[in-house]
């Protein structure tokens, strides 16, 4: 696969017997066992997926908060405190999504923001022209390795490899931990809906860390099809298919991760003003009858197309086509009977409100 | 590897004639290329299918594939286990995992221009 990047782990992945594909520019494992396999592995023991693809960008500086209060929508006064991190988007003028991350509070004066592999290029490009001179931003992208432990089992596993006096941080906090002796920052965080981790080291130790975590029976070496199924079961929205330059986050369901009253950041008056008016399209989610509906497929009320699918799957917890689609804001009360178009087939189709598994470890982390 | 008593087609469909009925399947290389399979989509008894053409759907969480028939007739019978089981498919590719049963016209000319196992075996490391 020409002009593919490959990850720090890509060797232990073909070692592994893991499916290549390509992905954003990488070449990047779509399964090992199996993506239902790899999924229940996920929801039910631990399962470790290879994120290094991913970007990560430092700021540094005494005006570095100040600086992506501008670009980022929520607030990173909720991250004041060291080690706490949050979820946001960063808009356009027009309050289009430029991409989605998890900005993280790392020291003093400095912050890690994780992005989507992607919008690397636009991302950095956008951040690094809104940003002061006196703010200094590094692309450690290429240094950085990044591994996601997920599952109910996830926290046991890394307490194991940490050892005497684990303290996991709290969920959405960011610490500095030792796996096997190796430095590393845990982060809380995570895309499948489970309890977990997403391990930050330096590039040179992903393998290391990855062959410890599986010298566990117990955990499932998992892949990019694994994640998509874990993602969308949740209702998490993915750049690219329920998201992009041409939606603004109250349509896109992520009001939540937008801060009003923060002061001035950049698509704040586009925001504000779909906010007040409310938006004509707004992202639900959907159970379909009978077929797997995927990305494209025409979402209909009666005969008349009203929208299409953003993102589509088979849901191997429930057994059942799952997806997120845009339809009129008419349209979006859970409950409401539409249609999706599975090629020959009108499948029945009822507007939900994510997420579309509910119980997980996650869950239970909270309460 | 592949099953001798049956005869294969370049899209990766097998067929076991037995007096005038062909039962029709998937073949193991097939379902290991789609991974796990979730549904399929199959015709209703009494339709006709034409050698070459779509009778069907097969979908893996990733994608979704056409199936196409190996052999003309009528069909007398489809696989009513794989709605509630598509994964007999990837677990029995060619015994419970089989999709249509189709009577042919002309039973003696229904397997020609098909591969025996050996050739489909070459025809599949080709490709592969």
């Amino acid at each position: 696969m020409d002009g593919l990047k490959r990850t720090p782990l890509y060797d232990e992945h073909v070692a592994l017997g893991a499916r290549m594909v390509p992905f954003a520019g990488w070449e990047m494992p779509v399964q090992y066992a199996g993506i239902i396999e790899e999924h229940l592995a996920v929801r039910q023991r631990v399962g470790v997926f290879d994120v290094c693809h991913m970007s990560e960008f430092r700021f540094f500086g005494f005006d570095a908060k100040d600086a992506l209060q501008r670009i980022v929508t929520n607030d990173l006064g909720k991250i004041d405190e060291l080690g706490r991190a949050v979820y946001t988007v960063m808009c356009d003028e027009d309050g289009g999504i430029i991409d989605d991350l998890i900005v993280y509070h790392t020291g003093d004066l400095e912050y890690l923001v994780i992005a989507n592999a992607a919008n690397h290029d636009a991302d950095w490009d956008w951040i690094t022209s809104h940003l002061p001179a006196s703010v200094e931003a590094v692309d450690e992208s290429d240094r950085t390795g990044l591994i996601a432990v997920q599952g109910p089992q996830a926290l046991r596993v890394i307490g194991e490899l940490v050892g005497e006096g684990f303290e996991p941080p709290s969920r959405f906090s960011i610490a500095e931990a030792r796996l096997g002796g190796i430095p590393v920052l845990l982060a809380r965080t995570g895309y499948t809906g489970e309890d977990g981790v997403e391990i930050v080291c330096h590039a040179s130790n992903a393998v290391a860390i990855w062959r410890l975590l599986l010298s566990f029976p117990e955990v499932q070496p998992c892949g990019l099809g694994a994640r998509d199924t874990l993602r969308l079961e949740m209702g998490y929205a993915l750049y690219g298919s329920d998201m992009d330059r041409g939606v603004d986050p109250i349509s896109a369901g992520l009001g939540w991760a937008v801060s009003l009253g923060k002061g001035d950041f950049i698509g704040c008056e586009a925001i504000a003003r779909i906010k007040e008016v409310g938006p004509k399209q707004r992202l639900v989610g959907l159970v379909v009858d009978e077929g797997v509906p995927r990305h494209g497929y025409p979402v209909l009320q009666g005969e008349t197309e009203v929208g299409k699918v953003a993102s589509g799957t088979f849901s191997p917890t429930l057994r059942q086509g799952i997806a997120t689609a845009y339809v009129p804001a008419a349209l979006a009360s859970p409950g409401t009977e539409l249609g999706v178009a599975i090629r020959k087939k009108v499948s029945k189709a009822v507007v939900v409100r994510p997420p579309f598994v509910k119980g997980t470890s996650l869950d239970k982390a909270a309460s | 590897m592949y099953p001798a008593d049956l005869r294969y087609d370049r899209e990766h469909e097998w067929v076991r004639l037995d007096g005038d009925v062909a039962t029709v399947g998937i073949t193991d290389y097939a379902q290991d290329q789609l991974g796990e399979v979730v549904y399929v989509d199959l015709p209703s008894v009494g339709d006709e299918v034409v050698a070459g053409d779509s009778f069907g759907e097969i979908e893996s969480v990733k994608s979704v594939s056409e199936l196409f028939s190996p052999v003309s007739g009528e069909i007398i019978e489809v696989n009513d286990a794989l709605a509630d089981s598509p994964e007999l498919v990837n677990s029995s590719p060619y015994e419970d995992g089989w999709m249509i049963k189709v009577r042919v016209a002309d039973p003696d000319a229904a397997l020609d221009g098909l591969m025996t196992a050996d050739e489909y075996e070459a025809f599949v490391s080709e490709e592969a």
